[in-house]
C-alpha cells in the first residue's frame, strides 16, 4: 500500500533530507490544495462504501433455484407459470427472464434468472416468494444475485473464528465528570452542528465539537446522553467519545426519516417511507430495529404505511411517531397501536408476548407508565353512546386489566403520566347535555396505591378550556392552563393534602396569565409559565413551594424552551419557524439572563440529558440538609471566577484602547502629512477645521430685566 | 430627547446629509423632490424641484453652494444651494445611484445601476466653478463589479474611489487609471449587499452596513478590516459620530417582510455601538418602519434619521448623552 509508510523508512528519508523529526511540527505541513499524495482521509471510508453499492449494478437481478427440471417441450409452459407469479411484484424487464438450458440434455437446470427494473422491486420478490411452494415438491429458494458473490466465499470447512482481544473503549460518560459539573448542550444552525458546554459562570458556552454537515436532517441525543445521532441519506450513525465525538456505529437504513432511542439506550428504532411504485397504493414504512452497541437488527418491520397509522377506528391519521412505545424497566417491552389491537412485543426474543397481540376493540390510544410495565388504554364511545368509553390499566405481560373506568359522552381523551408511575392523570373532554359544546375533567389513578384508586376532578369553572396541562417531574403537583386564550388563569393541585395523603388539594390560582405553555424543572418545585408563539415569548418564572413569582421577563418571539437536565439552567430559543432573532438565550432557574447568542437560521437546541443519579434518596436528602457546608467550595471557586473575569475583561477593553489609539495616531500622522496636499486640492484654502477657527471676542449685552424704583431723594428735599 | 419630527416628504427617505457647518440638512426620498432644512430647529427651507424620479443620494458642497443629486429618472443634477435653481442636469442611460464632491469640490463621482442590459458604472464628472463651463463629459468611468452599486465615495487626497453595493465586496479603485486597487476579502468581508457606507470626518476610515445584518470599520488607505458590529436586523444605514467614539446603525425588516405581528418585530431602532469595544449602548425609538438614512450633525451634538415611514426624526443628544460610559 502506497499510503502506508514503515516509520523507520521516514527516519530514513528524514535523515538524508537532514530534517530532525522530533522538531518537526506535522501541523504546520500543508498540502496544496487538492493534492492528497495518495494519503486517505478518515472521512473517505464513507464515500468508498456508499459507491460500492452503485458499482455492481446487479442488485435488480433475482435467482429463483428449486424450480422443476423440465424438458424442452414443457419449457414455455413453466416460463409462462413464473412470469405470472413474478411479474404480479413488479415489471421484469425485457428479456429479463432467464432459464438456462442443459446443453447435453436439454432440460431446465431448475433455476432462473429474473431481472427487475429497480432493486426495490427485486427485494420485494425475494422477499415475497423465497419459500413459495410451487408444488410439494418445489419449494422456491429465491436469493439476490448480488448475493452469491458472498455465498461463494463461504469456505467449505468452519474455521473457529477468531477470538480479538478485549481493547477497553472510550469512557463514554467522561463528559458527567467536569470539573465544574458543567452541562452540554448541542445547537444546529446553518449547515453547523457544535456541541457546547454551558459555562454559566463566565457568562458563555465554551466549545466542545464541531462539524459542518454533520447530520443531514437532525440530531437527537440518546436518552441517557451517552450518544448523539446523526441522520444521514444511507442511514443512522452514533457519535461519542472520552473528549471528542468519535464516530461509534452506524446503522445502514436507507432514506431514514425519524429515529427514536429505547429508554435504555440499548436500542435504535430507525424508520422510512418510501413512495411506492403503483400511484395508487400507500407509501411503503420500513423499520428497523438495532441494537444499539452491536450495529445487529433485531428486528425489521415492513408494510405500507396504512398498517402503522395511528387512528385505530377507521380514522387514517397518518404515521405518528414514535411508532414504537417502550415500556418496563430495562427496555423490556415495546409495543405499537393496532387496527383493533396493541401488539406487545419483548426485545428478549423480539417477537409478540404470548405470541399474540393485545386485542382490544377500537382502541386509539395507549400510553406506558414511564417505570412499570403498565399500559393505559383508552376506547371511545361506540354505537351512539351505547357502549360508553373507557380507559384501562393493563399489567404486561399478564395482561391482566389492573383497573378500568368508563366514561360517558366523552369527545376525547388525554393521558398524562407522572414521571415516577406513581399517578396517571386522564384528561376527558365530555359534550355537554345539548351536545353542542364540551367540558373538560380529569380523572386521576393512584397507581401504587391499593386497588388504584380513582379520583374526579373539576376546575372551578368547569366550562373552562384546558390550554396546557404538566405533572411536576417526581413530584404530586401538577400545573393547569385554563380558561379563555388571551389571558388565561394557571392553578396548581396537589395530590395530597396536608394531612391526608390521599386526597386532591388545590394549591393555588393565578388569574391571568399571559401564558399557554408549562416547562416544570426536571428536579420539580420551579416552573416557567410560558407564552410562545401568540404571546411572544413571555416567561414568567415561578417557585410553587413558595407559590410566589421569581421573575417575569420575556424572550421575544421564543419557540422553544428546555430545562437542562440538572435544572439549574433554562434555555429558550427562537429557532428557524422565524425569520428574525434567531439563536437562544441561557437563564438561570430564577429567570435571570445569563447569556445570548444569535445565529442565523436556528435549527435546533437539546440539552445533552444525564443519567440517572446513583445516590440514593437518603443521601440526597443528607446532601440537602448539609448544602452550606458542601457549596463553601464552589462559592469560593465562583468568587475567583468573577475576579478572573473582571480582569480578563479590563485587559480585554485595554487592548481594544490601545489597538484603537495606534490607529488613531496614524491616521493623525497620516492626514496631517497630507495637509498640504490637501490645500493644494482646495486651491490653497486652509483645509483643516483648527486652522479657521478665529478668536474673536463678542460682547453679547443681554437685557434681562428692565424695572422702574423710584428712588426717594432727600436731596430734592433739602 | 425630544426628536423634532420632519413631515415633508411623501414617500419613504433614501439619504440624508449635512452641510459641513451643520446649520442645514438635506433629505432625498423617493418622491422627487430633494429637501432643505434647518438642522437646528427643522424648519422646511425649501425643495429643489425638476427631477422627475426617486432621488437617491446628494452631496453638498464645502462651501454650501452647490447640491448634486442623483436619481432613478437617469439623471444627476447640480442645483444653486440657496435658490433652489437647477445648474446643471448630466444624463445616463441607466438611474444614477449615488454621488460624491471630492475633496476641493472639482470632481464628482456618480455611479449608475445596471439597466436594461447596460452594468452599473463608476462615472467621475469634472465640475467647473463657472456653471457655464460645465460639461457632461466623463473624466474616468469604471465598470467592473456586478449588481448595483449602492455607495461610492473618494478616499483620501482624492486618489481613490471606495465602491460597495450589491454584490457585498467592497472595493478601492485608482482615480487615475480606473484600476482595481483593493478589494475586501470574502471571508471576513460582508455577506450579502452592502447598504450604506459613511467616511469619518478626516476621512481615514469609514463604516459600512450591509443586509448580512453586520456593519464592519474599514481603514481607507489600506482597506483593512477594524471593526466589526453586530445587530439582529438588516442594516440600511450607519453614521458615525464625529465627537464621540459611537456609531449608529439603522435598519429592520426589510419593508416588504413586515408583518401585523408586534411593532417590536421590525426593530425599528437606530442603534448605539461603542465604536471600540463594539458593544451596543443604547438605542433610539421611534420610526414606525426601517430606517434607511442616517447623519450626524458635524458638531456631533444631533443626529437625525429617515425611515421608510416618509418622515425625519432630528434628535439633539441630552447632556446626559456625553456621559454615557460602558
Amino acid at each position: 500500500m502506497a499510503d502506508v509508510m514503515i516509520m523507520n523508512e521516514i527516519e530514513a528519508t528524514a535523515s538524508r533530507l537532514g530534517i530532525d523529526l522530533s522538531q518537526l511540527d506535522l501541523d504546520s505541513i500543508q498540502l496544496p490544495p487538492g493534492e492528497d499524495f495518495g494519503i486517505v482521509s478518515d472521512d473517505e471510508d464513507v464515500y468508498q462504501e456508499d459507491n460500492m453499492d452503485f458499482d455492481t449494478g446487479f442488485g435488480n437481478i433475482i435467482v429463483v433455484d428449486n424450480l422443476p427440471v423440465v424438458p424442452l417441450e414443457k419449457f414455455g409452459k413453466l416460463e409462462v407459470v413464473i412470469r405470472k407469479i413474478y411479474s404480479q411484484i413488479g415489471v421484469i424487464k425485457e428479456d429479463g427472464l432467464w432459464m438456462p438450458l442443459d446443453p447435453e440434455t436439454k432440460k431446465t437446470l431448475g433455476y432462473c434468472l429474473i431481472e427487475y427494473n429497480t432493486p426495490q422491486e427485486a427485494e420485494l420478490a425475494r422477499e415475497k416468494t423465497h419459500g413459495y411452494r410451487l408444488d410439494k415438491s418445489h419449494i422456491f429458494a429465491v436469493n439476490m444475485f448480488d448475493d452469491f458473490d458472498r455465498f461463494m466465499k463461504v469456505p467449505d470447512q468452519w474455521a473457529p473464528p477468531e477470538i480479538v482481544p478485549y481493547t477497553p473503549g472510550e469512557n463514554l460518560q467522561e463528559w458527567l465528570t467536569d470539573e465544574k459539573a458543567r452541562d452540554q448542550f448541542v445547537i444546529r444552525a446553518g449547515s453547523d452542528t457544535e456541541v457546547l458546554w454551558n459555562d454559566a459562570r463566565h457568562l458563555k458556552p465554551d466549545p466542545v465539537y464541531k462539524r459542518s454537515y454533520w447530520t443531514e436532517s437532525f440530531v437527537q441525543w440518546s436518552p441517557l446522553g451517552t450518544y448523539l445521532a446523526t441522520v444521514h441519506r444511507q442511514g443512522a450513525a452514533v457519535w461519542g467519545g472520552a473528549a471528542t465525538f468519535n464516530r461509534l456505529m452506524r446503522y445502514a437504513h436507507p432514506q431514514v426519516k425519524q429515529i427514536d432511542f429505547s429508554p435504555g439506550e440499548k436500542y435504535l428504532v430507525t424508520y422510512s417511507s418510501h413512495e411506492p411504485s403503483n400511484p395508487r397504493d400507500a407509501n411503503r414504512v420500513v423499520m428497523n430495529i438495532f441494537d444499539l452497541r452491536t450495529g445487529k437488527v433485531m428486528r425489521d418491520f415492513k408494510g405500507s404505511a396504512d398498517d402503522f397509522a395511528i387512528g385505530g377506528a377507521g380514522v387514517v391519521t397518518g404515521v405518528s411517531w414514535p411508532i414504537f412505545r417502550w415500556g418496563g424497566r430495562e427496555d423490556k417491552y415495546f409495543a405499537r397501536l393496532g387496527k383493533n389491537m396493541i401488539s406487545v412485543y419483548e426485545t428478549e426474543t423480539f417477537s409478540l408476548v404470548d405470541k399474540k397481540s393485545l386485542k382490544v376493540e377500537n382502541v386509539l390510544d395507549f400510553s406506558w407508565s414511564p417505570t412499570d410495565p403498565i399500559i393505559a388504554l383508552f376506547v371511545p364511545e361506540l354505537g351512539g353512546g351505547n357502549q360508553p368509553a373507557r380507559v384501562s390499566l393493563v399489567q404486561i405481560p399478564s395482561k391482566e386489566e389492573l383497573r378500568q373506568k368508563n366514561l360517558f359522552s366523552v369527545s376525547d381523551c388525554k393521558m398524562y403520566w407522572q414521571s415516577n408511575g406513581d399517578y396517571l392523570a386522564v384528561k376527558v373532554d365530555r359534550y355537554t347535555k345539548t351536545k353542542k359544546s364540551t367540558y373538560t375533567g380529569f380523572e386521576l389513578f393512584r397507581i401504587k396505591e391499593r386497588d388504584i384508586p380513582i379520583e374526579v376532578l373539576e376546575l372551578d369553572n368547569k366550562n373552562d378550556k384546558i390550554i396546557a396541562f404538566a405533572w411536576e417531574p417526581k413530584g404530586h403537583r401538577f400545573a393547569v392552563i385554563h380558561g379563555d386564550s388571551p389571558r388565561p388563569d394557571v392553578s396548581f393541585y396537589s395530590m395530597r393534602t396536608a394531612h391526608h395523603t390521599g386526597r386532591i388539594s388545590k394549591l393555588a390560582t393565578l388569574k391571568g396569565k399571559q401564558a399557554n405553555a408549562l416547562f416544570w424543572s426536571p428536579t420539580g418545585r420551579f416552573i416557567i409559565l410560558a407564552g410562545l408563539r401568540g404571546f411572544n415569548g413571555q416567561l414568567e418564572f415561578f417557585d410553587v413551594d413558595e407559590l410566589e413569582t421569581m421573575a417575569t421577563t420575556e424572550h421575544f418571539m421564543a419557540t422553544d424552551i428546555e430545562w437542562d437536565p440538572t435544572g439549574r439552567y433554562v434555555a429558550t430559543a427562537v429557532t428557524s419557524v422565524h425569520e428574525m432573532e434567531n439563536g437562544f438565550n441561557i437563564w438561570s432557574f430564577n429567570g435571570k439572563l445569563l447569556y445570548r447568542i444569535l445565529k442565523d437560521h436556528f435549527f435546533q437546541f437539546l440539552w445533552r440529558p444525564r443519567p440517572p443519579s446513583f445516590l440514593s434518596p437518603e443521601k440526597e436528602e443528607e446532601i440537602a440538609k448539609n448544602l452550606k457546608k458542601y457549596s463553601k467550595k464552589y462559592e469560593a471557586e465562583d468568587q475567583d471566577v468573577s475576579m478572573l473575569l473582571s480582569e480578563q475583561d479590563r485587559e480585554k477593553r485595554r487592548m481594544l484602547k490601545d489597538e484603537w489609539d495606534k490607529w488613531v495616531s496614524e491616521w493623525k500622522h497620516l492626514h496631517e502629512e497630507e495637509k498640504l496636499a490637501r490645500q493644494k486640492l482646495r486651491d490653497g484654502e486652509a483645509s483643516d477645521e483648527e486652522e479657521e477657527y478665529e478668536d474673536k471676542e463678542v460682547q453679547v449685552e443681554e437685557v434681562l430685566d428692565i424695572s422702574e424704583e423710584i428712588v426717594s431723594s432727600e436731596y430734592e428735599q433739602v | 430627547m425630544r426628536p423634532i419630527l420632519m413631515k415633508g416628504h411623501e414617500r419613504p427617505l433614501t439619504f440624508l446629509k449635512y452641510n459641513r457647518d451643520g446649520d442645514l440638512l438635506f433629505s432625498c426620498a423617493k418622491d422627487h423632490d430633494p429637501t432643505v432644512w434647518f438642522a437646528d430647529n427643522g424648519e422646511r427651507l425649501g425643495t429643489y424641484r425638476g427631477h422627475n424620479g426617486a432621488v437617491w443620494c446628494c452631496d453638498v458642497s464645502r462651501d454650501s453652494t452647490r447640491l448634486i443629486t442623483g436619481s432613478a429618472d437617469q439623471t444627476a443634477k447640480l442645483w444653486n444651494v440657496q435658490t433652489g435653481q437647477q445648474l446643471f442636469t448630466f444624463k445616463f442611460e441607466s438611474p444614477a445611484r449615488a454621488v460624491d464632491f471630492s475633496v476641493g469640490d472639482k470632481h464628482a463621482v456618480i455611479t449608475t445601476d445596471p439597466f436594461m442590459g447596460l452594468t452599473s458604472a463608476i462615472h467621475v464628472k469634472r465640475i467647473a466653478r463657472d456653471v457655464d463651463e460645465q460639461t457632461a463629459e466623463s473624466v474616468l468611468t469604471i465598470q467592473g463589479p456586478q449588481g448595483r452599486i449602492n455607495r461610492a465615495v473618494w478616499g483620501p487626497l482624492n486618489k481613490t474611489i471606495i465602491s460597495a453595493g450589491e454584490d457585498a465586496i467592497v472595493r478601492i479603485w485608482d482615480t487615475e487609471t480606473g484600476n482595481l486597487l483593493k478589494e475586501s476579502d470574502k471571508e471576513t468581508g460582508h455577506k450579502k449587499t452592502v447598504t450604506s457606507l459613511m467616511k469619518s470626518a478626516d476621512g481615514s476610515h469609514f463604516l459600512t452596513g450591509s443586509l448580512d445584518k453586520s456593519a464592519k470599520l474599514w481603514d481607507a488607505r489600506t482597506l483593512t478590516l477594524i471593526k466589526t458590529y453586530v445587530t439582529e436586523r438588516p442594516v440600511n444605514a450607519v453614521a458615525m459620530s464625529p465627537l464621540l467614539d459611537h456609531v449608529v446603525l439603522g435598519g429592520g425588516q426589510d419593508a416588504s417582510a413586515v408583518t401585523t405581528t408586534d411593532h417590536r418585530a421590525g426593530k425599528f431602532e437606530a442603534k448605539f455601538y461603542d465604536k471600540i469595544l463594539q458593544g451596543e449602548i443604547g438605542g433610539v425609538k421611534g420610526h414606525f418602519g426601517p430606517i434607511n438614512a442616517l447623519a450626524f450633525n458635524p458638531d456631533g451634538r444631533s443626529f437625525s434619521s429617515g425611515g421608510e415611514d416618509g418622515y425625519v426624526r432630528l434628535h439633539h443628544f441630552d447632556p446626559d448623552y456625553f456621559n454615557i460610559k460602558i
